[in-house]
């Protein structure tokens, strides 16, 4: 067991990926000799080379369909884009081929590349660097989409990744990099088709991913306190949803908040609630709720950001009146 | 002019147009029986470039192409019955039925579409090209598109990335001159595209896109460029759509004089008028070769009729990969040095 932060065990999951498979390589804008946007690959240039940690211009389009190009041609890309934001510019890359492409040429071609971007706000970068849209990418069939939110699992996604034959969509929340944890010894590869339970509860169910499941549990702590027990599923894959996991929590706490940064207009939160009312609404004690960013472009400064941006206290409060309603 | 140079040779292009320009004819009379459906974009007229290029690639060579690609792929040497199944919705089709006219593939000739948002395809021949510098394997990949794509943000960062890494990758301009209905020189400050791609520091030439003997010497002379010294290299063909650029289309943008004209330089008409000029076949010629195509044709169109219709159970297969392309993938290939 190993104390380590988010950052690092991403670091070293690239490494070990670089060093088991010549195939894989890590291209983006400065993920070389800056060390990556966010520092995830510092000193990886040192160890392999410009070859395979690889420098691009600012062309987001062009080295995401290079990585889908390279898919095709045999390697194991992991692209890195800087924001989920910047990766609107590789849209048509993302969404109209390497989506596409296994299908559209009747299963000839598969487009094996690992995508990762930075997701979601709290550190007052405003409208532009600050959002979550990784609901959107879920909505697009022939892609997966994943969100590490623990170490074990910012270590154990990327390898799953490198091994499956699809795109693979990983969103890192920029807020996540400098949490420290424990590594367990011999921690492997994470089950990509899988939520987890991270805190077993019975009262109700706070179902969420990436960057809101600290706070989430934050608030099972708080709650815990006042008798609540509240159980925390870790969404892990937006695509495809584990609806086995979602649907058996809610079958046993019969009331559920979904936490999600992105907005709830057409959402993921707004998806997880259809599908609940459609496969578990007779198990349910009360309407589904959600907590979700507000409907604004993130602002910059930091009391409306926090504002915008579902909190500790908000989970615990919305917590306690869905566990209070009665129906 | 480039002289011709035997008559086989000579008679193997004219047959490679003629297979393309005949088998568009009844793609359009098909279209018309409503027996093909969805979009459908004709090649009558840019033969050349497809034949000319297609000659100068080896197997192992790729090719990402546009959706006006049924000339790319017959060139290329894909079974023109599974080309017409494929317009057919069959799923002997090339690509299952799932693809269309549009969406052509084959994984046997390493032919990657069939790409039809404009400028889409650039990045991936980009990737596919970096993909075999890295893994050290001796490849061109071409890449064609149109010149409309040129307007694209995807196109000057595929060149950029191309020249800046220095890839093997043929890229293709087809300059038929309008982006669908959009002239060129409506739509660029500087309709010289060849210099476009010069600027970004790599080999570049227009050509006569009309003459297969001149499209198929620029070809082969741009992929031994590449071979020896590493790097893309660019070629413009300066040729044109005789056909509407869809089925939809009325063609209110161009003036039938304009067609008329560039008929009178048609790469079939041209080349026979080669061959009777150097004495070295006529009209007689051409028409043998029609009546063999014609059979051809039409043996592809009897396949891709009895042909079957992919089971409705079936839909959402290829969505994601399949337990035997999964296996296939795991293999991990012995990277040889790069060069």
């Amino acid at each position: 067991m190993t104390t380590i932060t988010y950052r690092e065990a991403m670091r070293q999951a690239i490494r070990a990926a670089l060093q088991r498979d010549p195939r894989v390589f890590l291209m983006g804008e400065d993920v070389g000799r800056y060390g990556g946007s966010f520092a995830v690959s510092k000193g990886l240039l040192a160890e392999f080379g410009e070859e395979r940690i690889r420098d691009t211009p600012l062309s987001e389009s062009a080295f995401v369909g290079a990585g889908i190009g390279a898919a095709l041609g045999g390697m194991r890309p992991i692209v890195e884009i800087m924001t989920v934001n910047f990766s609107l510019l590789a849209l048509d890359q993302i969404v109209n081929n390497a989506a596409t492409l296994c299908h559209m040429s009747g299963g000839q071609f598969n487009v094996p590349v690992v995508i990762r971007m930075a997701t979601g706000g709290g550190r007052q970068l405003a409208a532009q660097h600050s959002h979550s849209l990784e609901g959107w990418y879920a909505h697009v069939p022939g892609l997966r989409v994943v969100a590490p939110a623990t170490i074990e699992d910012a270590f154990g996604m990327l390898p799953s990744a490198l091994e499956k034959p699809d795109p693979v969509l990983i969103f890192e929340h920029a807020l996540l990099y400098n949490m420290k944890g424990e590594l367990p010894d011999g921690a492997g590869p994470t089950d990509l088709d899988r939520a987890v339970i991270r805190r077993p509860g019975r009262d109700l169910t706070l179902l969420t991913y990436g960057g809101s499941l600290f706070k989430s549990l934050e608030a099972a702590a708080t709650l815990a306190n006042d008798g609540i027990e509240a159980e925390v599923i870790d969404l892990r894959t937006l695509r495809p949803l584990d609806d086995e996991t979602i649907m058996g929590s809610v079958s046993r706490t019969r009331r559920v908040l979904i936490v999600d940064e992105g907005w709830k207009s057409g959402s993921i939160s707004a998806e997880i609630s259809a599908r609940i009312m459609e496969q578990a609404f007779y198990d349910l004690d009360a309407p589904v709720a959600r907590l979700c960013s507000a409907e604004v472009p993130i602002p910059y400064a930091a009391h409306l950001e926090r504002a915008a941006i579902p909190q500790v206290e908000n989970i615990v409060s919305y917590a306690r009146q869905l566990v209070a309603r009665n129906v | 002019m480039r002289p011709l140079v035997s008559r086989a040779h000579a008679l193997d292009l004219l047959r490679a147009m003629v297979r393309i320009s005949r088998f568009e004819e009844k793609c359009a009379e098909l279209y018309s029986a409503t027996e093909i459906r969805g979009f459908l974009h004709l090649y009558i007229g840019e033969e050349a470039v497809a034949v000319g290029v297609m000659n100068a690639l080896t197997p192992e060579d790729a090719i990402v192409a546009t959706y006006r690609e049924h000339g790319h792929a017959l060139a290329r040497g894909i079974d023109m019955g599974r080309v017409m199944a494929e317009m057919l919705g069959r799923q002997e089709g090339v690509s299952r039925g799932r693809g269309g006219s549009m969406h052509l593939f084959d994984a046997a000739t390493r032919f990657y579409g069939g790409n039809a948002i404009v400028g889409g395809g650039l990045p991936l021949a980009v990737g596919l090209a970096l993909a075999d510098k890295m893994l050290g394997r001796d490849r061109v990949t071409c890449c064609i598109f149109g010149e409309g794509a040129v307007a694209e943000g995807e196109f000057h960062e595929s060149m950029n990335l191309a020249a800046l890494w220095k890839l093997p990758v043929l890229f293709v301009c087809e300059n038929n001159l309008y982006a669908m209905g959009t002239a060129l020189d409506r739509s660029e400050s500087q309709i010289d595209i060849h210099a476009k791609a010069a600027n970004y520091g790599m080999p570049s030439e227009a050509i006569d896109g009309m003459d297969v003997l001149e499209t198929e010497a620029a070809a082969q002379r741009a992929v031994a460029q590449i071979r020896v010294a590493p790097g893309p290299v660019f070629l413009e063909f300066r040729t044109y759509r005789f056909r509407a650029h869809s089925m939809f289309d009325a063609e209110l943008y161009r003036d039938k004089a304009e067609v008329e004209h560039w008929k009178e330089r048609g790469p079939v008409k041209t080349l026979v008028e080669r061959l009777e000029a150097a004495e070295l076949g006529n009209h007689d010629d051409l028409g043998a070769i029609e009546t063999q195509v014609d059979a051809e044709i039409d043996a592809a169109v009897a396949f891709a009729r009895a042909g079957t219709l992919e089971p409705i159970g079936d839909l959402t297969r290829f969505v994601y990969a399949e337990e035997a392309q999964n296996a296939r993938l795991a293999v991990i290939p012995r990277v040889e040095p790069s060069a």
